[in-house]
């Protein structure tokens, strides 16, 4: 190894101890920002050094070098312009974009790998197998994840789209791309192979997303996060690079940690989320009030009341409180609330949202101050001394009947909202969530129900709140 | 199986271990910047694009190096461009146009 070749190498690895250590300052909010820089400060590295590498081999020519730099170049304009622009409701989207156009790059890597090899010499076993495995995972996230972006933006309708024979079909595309890769590897100069692996792995990547409901979004997105990383990891066994290897396998570990959590947040398995057909689309509200039990209505002012004169409110938001755009009226509310010295905190649930931790964003965006939001765990030991309990537009994570079995959410696990001392449900109908069956809390006696619009709703607390204390 | 392959394999199940272990202490609060912040890290397939531009010599290897640099950029300097938006709005007690007596009160009760 020469003295440049080793310096490029301790690059690399410089850069892989900034991704490590840029991920662990990300385990708490005052110090993740500078995780974020550390980990961008490493990728900067990684790629002057590459550059470095390509120049100083000189086998470039000056037409590679051309569409190398126009490439990056309008790429990261096109990159830069949506992150600075987007509205924190649309961020799964945007993440599963830019996890499309990484998966999409790394099967690209393989494929530009296969083509520079297509005429030359016998290519190696390391080398043709993880080519075959980069191209069908890189495709199937690449498909996967345009058609999630396309769900969750509502350009494609966000529940299951299903059709007969729908579960063999995915099955033969999935068998398909299997097998493509396999003999894709075996003789890595066919063309018909690597065109079977591509077309069967991107088809199936848009079957599978297709059949997966907006509420199982969450899973998904991580799903194809982690793959993504593996595409990454294996496009480096490709062309034998230790910093994509590394990178690639953090990504892959922590998308399958998130799966995971997501999955457990909902009782449910991969698997199952997958096979899809679960739970309709956004609901719509149109479903009249008064369809099901008995409830309590409750007008404004004495909701008011019951908020005013609590000590301890938790606020329980769901995606209806995001959908309104109503994230800065709640906040208000709670600092009216504040300022009469009653403790006010945020129960988060982890699929509140689009995906993983999504509640929290909205709700820091709108200056909640990150102290307040709890997470599951925390909060749910505090119900019992909580005098109301305000649902914003959440419904099946609140849902009592997950606690029996034989219903559509049983053993999910829900916030313990029905253990307050009392119940304040801000919701435009008695429309179902996903899960598409009654929420029997609203019948509970101590539950008055708000009928409003998430918005419009808390801007009449809030103004009830300050006509009752004169402020 | 050649030393260069189980070097990999070796790297590759040790960065795998390492994630598990740093990711699973991430608190729910933050997971969406962690998600985003994991997103941009595998931008780095962009070094990848670089290599397979170094050898390109054909128009098919030239439209493949061209399209994957499009690509890996945008993955890269958006996500980085976003987490970074996202993370700055994360504050530990709300500091625009709140009143000192609003603050008082929000510290008293968190002493709770």
């Amino acid at each position: 190894m020469s003295g440049f070749d080793a310096v490029i190498k301790l690059v690399y690895v410089a850069a892989a101890a900034c991704f490590v250590i840029g991920l662990h300052l990300m385990n708490a909010p005052p110090t993740a920002n500078k995780g974020s820089r550390i980990s961008a400060a490493g990728m900067v590295a990684a790629v002057a050094a590459t550059v470095a590498l390509v120049a100083h081999d000189s086998s470039i020519t000056g037409t590679g070098w051309a569409v190398l730099l126009v490439g990056a170049v309008l790429g990261s304009g096109v990159g830069l312009g949506f992150a600075q622009k987007v509205k924190m409701t649309a961020i799964p989207q945007l993440v599963s974009l830019f996890n499309a156009m990484g998966g999409g790059a790394a099967a690209l890597v393989a494929l530009a790998g296969f083509v520079a090899t297509a005429s030359a010499a016998p290519v190696g076993g390391r080398i043709a197998v993880s080519t075959a495995i980069d191209v069908a995972i890189g495709a199937l996230t690449f498909s996967g994840s345009i058609v999630a972006c396309g769900k969750l933006q509502g350009t494609i309708a966000g529940r299951p789209i299903v059709v007969p024979g729908g579960r063999l079909t995915n099955g033969v595309l999935a068998a398909a791309a299997v097998v493509g890769a396999v003999l894709l590897a075996a003789r890595p100069h066919s063309v018909a192979m690597l065109a079977l692996a591509l077309a069967a792995s991107l088809a199936f990547g848009v079957a599978m997303v297709l059949r997966i409901g907006g509420a199982d979004m969450p899973v998904v997105i991580s799903l194809l996060n982690a793959l993504t990383g593996t595409a990454v990891a294996v496009a480096g066994f490709v062309i034998d690079n230790s910093v994509l290897i590394i990178a690639g396998a953090l990504v892959g570990a922590s998308g399958g940690i998130l799966t995971k959590l997501m999955a457990d947040a909902m009782n449910r398995s991969i698997l199952a989320i997958m096979s899809g057909g679960f739970g309709g689309g956004d609901s719509t509200g149109t479903d009249t009030v008064g369809a099901g039990g008995t409830v309590r209505q409750v007008s404004a002012d004495d909701a008011a009341i019951q908020l005013a004169y609590a000590s301890k409110v938790v606020i329980v938001p769901g995606y209806g409180l995001a959908a309104a755009q109503a994230q800065h009226a709640v906040r208000d509310l709670a600092q009216l609330l504040e300022e009469r010295g009653i403790e006010v905190s945020y129960a988060i649930h982890p699929v509140a949202g689009r995906m993983p931790g999504h509640m929290n964003v909205l709700l820091a965006e709108a200056d909640v101050p990150y102290t307040q939001l709890k997470p599951m765990d925390e909060i749910n030991s505090e119900f019992a001394r909580t005098d109301v309990a305000l649902v914003i537009g959440a419904n099946d994570v609140i849902n009592p009947a997950a606690r029996r079995s034989g219903t559509a959410v049983s053993g999910m696990p829900i916030l313990d909202v029905d253990q307050a001392k009392s119940v304040i449900v801000i919701k435009r109908s008695m429309g179902h969530g996903y899960a598409g069956i009654e929420n029997e809390l609203y019948t509970d006696p101590k539950t008055s129900m708000f009928f409003a619009d998430a918005k419009a709703g808390l801007v009449a607390l809030s103004a009830a709140v300050k006509t009752l204390v004169g402020g | 199986m050649s030393t260069g392959l189980l070097t990999d394999l070796t790297i590759a199940v040790l960065s795998l271990l390492v994630g598990f272990e740093v990711i699973s202490k991430v608190p729910e609060t933050l997971h969406t910047p962690l998600m985003s912040a994991a997103n941009s890290i595998h931008g780095i397939v962009f070094v990848g694009a670089a290599l397979v531009a170094s050898t390109a010599h054909n128009a098919a290897g030239y439209a493949l190096a061209f399209v994957a640099a499009l690509f890996a950029g945008m993955n890269v300097v958006g996500g980085y461009a976003v987490t970074g938006r996202m993370l700055k709005m994360f504050k530990r007690r709300p500091t625009p146009q709140a009143a000192p007596a609003a603050d008082e009160a929000t510290s008293g009760t968190k002493a709770r």
